[in-house]
């Protein structure tokens, strides 16, 4: 029990320090990264790579030969597969929000406890809208919505 | 401008991959890193303690690196505290709608060559991609 508490909080720590070695932290990487048609700073694309690589191999590779994970009792994918308008919407209304900011969630939660007040600010108005988005996700039409 | 790097985006990736992998084949749970969150937001009985603990994680893993590399967290961008606001609003708003970030997409779902995350991904990429060019050619980037 103690054993996998203290892997997922290590897991924890090992994605913080990928993101920073990969300079996933540094809003204004992630600005370049995005300025293809002006300062394009492609450096980050080998985070994707490296990160694909990786996971890749151990998803297809091992866990194929698993019946189950080592700490639990099964694999939970996710059960939404079919292409929808809410997928679109909500990737580019995220997308709007990475490239006005420079942060995605995991760098933002890597960095709060730097106490700065940007980043305060972001994660701070990131939950808001995760809770606003909780609120309309029912109000969106169903048939906006692919069953599987 | 800033620097070109390689080698260090790579590494720094793998790590992402192996973390991300760790939670697949430990915990049978994809590391998408907004829906990790979202459900501390949204507790549920046999589901926090992990979330909390690999969030615990990210926290303190972040903060002992920006000990020892505090430039690996230069936060300065030409954004001003009222666009940071809007841009977490966004992000916080969009991940939900769109079932995940950089991380849940664009690691494990295109690893894992899901269609949606197929989609997601390019999808977010040019919309962030606009929204700079957009910034830079009006504010002054």
């Amino acid at each position: 029990m103690f054993m996998r508490r203290l892997l997922t909080f290590i897991a924890g720590i090992l994605f913080a320090i990928g993101l920073s070695i990969a300079g996933m932290t540094i809003p204004s990487k992630v600005i370049n990264f995005l300025d293809v048609f002006g300062n394009w700073d492609p450096s980050l694309m080998f985070v994707m790579m490296g990160a694909i690589g990786v996971y890749s191999l151990l998803f297809h590779l091992v866990k194929p030969k698993m019946a189950k994970p080592f700490f639990a009792d099964e694999f939970k994918l996710p059960t939404r597969i079919r292409i929808d308008v809410p997928l679109i919407i909500g990737a580019a209304l995220f997308g709007a929000g990475w490239g006005l900011g420079g942060f995605c969630p995991g760098p933002a939660l890597a960095s709060v406890l730097l106490l700065d007040v940007r980043v305060f600010v972001f994660v701070g108005l990131m939950i808001v809208g995760m809770y606003l988005g909780i609120l309309v996700q029912p109000w969106i039409p169903k048939p906006l919505y692919r069953n599987n | 401008m800033t620097e070109f790097e390689i080698v260090r985006p790579l590494l720094g990736g793998m790590l992402i991959g192996l973390s991300s992998a760790i939670l697949m084949l430990a915990k049978g749970r994809i590391a998408g890193i907004s829906g990790i969150f979202e459900g501390i937001l949204r507790p549920k009985s046999g589901e926090t303690l992990w979330r909390v603990l690999f969030i615990g994680g990210l926290l303190v893993g972040g903060f002992a690196m920006s000990l020892f590399f505090p430039e690996r967290f230069e936060l300065q961008t030409n954004r001003s505290l009222e666009m940071l606001g809007l841009a977490g609003l966004l992000v916080g708003f969009g991940v939900h709608i769109g079932c995940g970030c950089t991380s849940g997409h664009g690691v494990c779902g295109i690893s894992r060559i899901s269609a949606r995350s197929l989609v997601a991904v390019p999808t977010f990429m040019a919309v962030g991609g606009l929204v700079v060019w957009f910034m830079n050619s009006s504010v002054g980037g």
